[in-house]
């Protein structure tokens, strides 16, 4: 049942990349979610965010992925600092979230077809996706059709249509069935093991080898506001 | 330009600033309202209708000036993130408003005796409408928010956009009217105003500029003491389980 | 990246005729819409051709506000737009991907049908070619300002009823200038002006939209 590895495609095994984040801090309205964390990821290396719900465990893969900012703190990708405006890691990242960012109407093939095309991947990957995620029976079907489990495997070969270093992971594993997880655990495998990264919030055990990074050791005590220049009451 | 983004410093200034404005508003509005009602001479044409334009004209000029402090505000809140700014829009908004409110409601009742009609799609009148509903989105976007700096930084790209639209707007309005109405009877307020007239027309636009740094600051203060009550009972929440021994004694 | 820009245009285009998709509705909200003012103001033939452009300008105008409100709403919540910011594209030039499809796809079809609303408004053939080209050349700017709001509304997440207090004020002036072409053609004003005014709106709005929009669309995601 496990997904063969050979067709695979995945970033190039050339790839040297390295993500440090130095005294990242991350705030949700008056609150810090986090402070002062600190992480290092060599390629071929997999982090694992642990945390109960509200630690801020997607605001992190958020802020990796250059959808949000951090509110202090900096990333270094290569041993480079990210600019904290402007693309940042956007063209290395690829984010699987909660919901699929799949278009109902249209068939699986040709979702992850745009995909492929936006993100700058190559149309001859679909096949080899759809064959890594048993999705080919289901390829011509629009992705409304499809259950929870299948709509999730759908937005997992995203993955694979474009090569991109770093896999920020959320929740991957929600409703799969036990056998889409084994396959999902040889994807990052195969993955990893081509030099690329990933940071994945799981609650279950995927089976991979990783670092655990648990965001309970970065909260900040329950008196710590954010800093807001409008509260400064004293000089 | 953050040094005023300590709020303590502000309102030290703010308290310095208003037992200056706040009597100053007074009293040039009892001069202005004397000189406009009483001491002004009626117009040889308009009767005493005229006296409206002492109340219309610095509300029509009030409600674009506060339009230019949103938008300036708007400005160094996308540009300098500066945190006061954000407060200062919120603040001059509704004020901005309830002039543009003035400013129609007086040029209606002026309309009703001049056209013959209470209102009448005069290039003026319709422009100044166009910027109500313009103060009446920005409050909106203001209203939708939970998050102050994000409602800050959505009602500032609106300001911005607000803010450049004015002038096509203006122009498009002014293009519209002279096409369909030639000859425009809207001229008291236009160069052609009479010397006599001039004086109470002055003091009561600044009346209108005094009342509102007045109310700005007020509402500034207002604001800050908004957000440091929200603080407080964000933080609260701990406090007040941990420690209710001394809210009882 | 143009390829990026060019297939998020095809995507969306596609997306308003598939399934579930607006643009039908559109195209049928304008016909209707046109076809209420004879029973509003009466079947008198000289006083439809009167209205008639302004008529077609304003139904332009509510379908466009019509089917703004799914224009980033949809991708926001199906998680398409996180996807959408990791391509090579900045936020502000996926607005502008966006717009052009919500032009192409949901007003263009409306600017072709309006010679068949004017013929039932009875226009004359000079007046229907002016209201073409002036719808032609003022529709962009609608979408390019509907973009803008409409990422605003999205940013709100309740803004549905927001997007047409923020857009129908800053819709007069290519109201204006729409109708203007149409009226000139009887001698009031000149046509080629307001044309001018017209392309120059869409030009302005082609910048200023999608970078306002691009901004509403970052604090969306925050």
């Amino acid at each position: 049942m496990m997904f063969h590895p050979t067709k695979h495609p995945t970033s190039s095994p050339k790839a040297r990349t390295t993500l440090n984040a130095q005294a990242l801090a991350c705030r949700r309205g008056q609150r810090f979610l986090f402070a002062g964390l600190d992480f290092s990821l060599e390629h071929g290396r997999i982090l694992i965010l642990r945390g109960p719900n509200g630690s801020g465990k997607t605001s992190l893969l958020r802020l990796l992925a250059g959808l949000s900012r951090p509110e202090a703190g900096q990333l270094f990708w290569c041993g480079m600092a990210v600019p904290p405006s402007g693309a940042g890691l956007s063209e290395q990242v690829h984010y699987v979230g909660h919901s699929s960012g799949m278009k109902a109407a249209f068939s699986v093939t040709d979702n992850l077809r745009f995909w492929a095309r936006y993100l700058g991947g190559a149309e001859d990957r679909l096949e080899a996706s759809l064959e890594a995620l048993d999705l080919e029976a289901l390829a011509h079907l629009p992705v409304g059709a499809l259950s929870a489990g299948q709509q999730r495997r759908v937005s997992l070969a995203r993955l694979l249509v474009a090569p991109r270093p770093l896999w920020l992971l959320d929740e991957p594993t929600v409703a799969l069935d036990s056998d889409n997880q084994h396959r999902l655990t040889g994807l990052i495998q195969t993955h990893v093991q081509n030099g690329g990264m990933a940071v994945i919030a799981t609650h279950t055990p995927l089976g991979v080898d990783g670092a655990n990074l648990d965001l309970r050791d970065f909260q900040p005590e329950a008196q710590h506001m954010a800093h807001d220049p409008l509260l400064a009451f004293e000089d | 330009m953050h040094w005023f983004a300590n709020p303590a410093r502000f309102i030290r200034l703010a308290d310095k600033i208003l037992p200056l404005t706040l009597p100053l508003t007074v009293g040039l509005l009892a001069v202005g309202l004397y000189l406009a009602l009483v001491a002004s001479p009626a117009d040889y044409q308009q009767g005493d209708t005229v006296r409206i334009m002492y109340i219309h004209v610095p509300s029509a000029y009030m409600a674009l000036f506060c339009y230019m402090i949103v938008a300036a505000a708007g400005f160094s809140t996308l540009v300098w993130r500066h945190p006061l700014a954000d407060v200062a829009g919120k603040a001059a908004a509704p004020i901005g408003l309830a002039f543009t409110g003035l400013a129609l409601v007086t040029g209606s009742l002026w309309g009703k005796p001049m056209w013959g009609a209470w209102w009448v799609w005069d290039a003026r009148l319709t422009s100044v409408l166009v910027l109500f509903f313009l103060y009446l989105g920005y409050m909106a976007i203001w209203g939708a928010f939970e998050d102050r700096s994000k409602a800050a930084r959505a009602a500032a790209i609106l300001a911005l956009v607000g803010v450049i639209n004015i002038p096509i707007i203006k122009f498009s309005v002014d293009w519209w009217t002279t096409l369909h109405q030639p000859a425009s009877l809207f001229r008291a307020d236009g160069p052609s105003i009479d010397p006599s007239m001039r004086p109470p027309l002055y003091v009561m636009l600044a009346a209108f500029q005094f009342y509102f740094f007045t109310v700005f600051l007020w509402r500034i203060k207002g604001e800050l003491a908004a957000i440091r009550l929200n603080a407080l009972r964000y933080a609260g929440e701990a406090p007040r389980s941990a420690s209710p021994k001394e809210e009882q004694p | 990246m143009l390829a990026a820009f060019f297939s998020l245009i095809l995507r969306d285009m596609r997306l308003g005729y598939a399934q579930g998709g607006a643009a039908g509705l559109v195209i049928a909200f304008y016909a209707i819409t046109i076809s209420l003012f004879p029973f509003g103001v009466g079947p008198d033939a000289e006083i439809l051709a009167r209205i008639a452009g302004g008529v077609l300008w304003i139904a332009a105008l509510l379908a466009a506000l019509l089917s703004l409100d799914r224009m980033f709403q949809a991708d926001f919540e199906d998680g398409s737009l996180d996807s959408l910011t990791l391509g090579p594209l900045p936020l502000s030039l996926v607005a502008l991907a966006k717009a052009l499809a919500h032009w192409l796809s949901m007003l263009l079809p409306l600017v072709i049908l309006s010679p068949l609303f004017g013929l039932m408004l009875h226009l004359d053939g000079a007046s229907m070619r002016v209201v073409l080209i002036a719808l032609l050349v003022g529709t962009p700017a609608l979408s390019l300002i509907g973009a803008a709001a409409a990422a605003l509304a999205v940013a709100v997440r309740r803004g549905g009823a927001l997007i047409a207090l923020l857009v129908l004020p800053l819709y007069i002036p290519t109201l204006i200038f729409g109708v203007g072409a149409v009226e000139a053609v009887s001698g009031l004003g000149s046509v080629s002006a307001n044309m001018s005014f017209l392309g120059s709106l869409s030009l302005i709005f082609a910048v200023l939209g999608p970078l306002a929009a691009g901004g509403a669309l970052r604090l969306a995601l925050e």
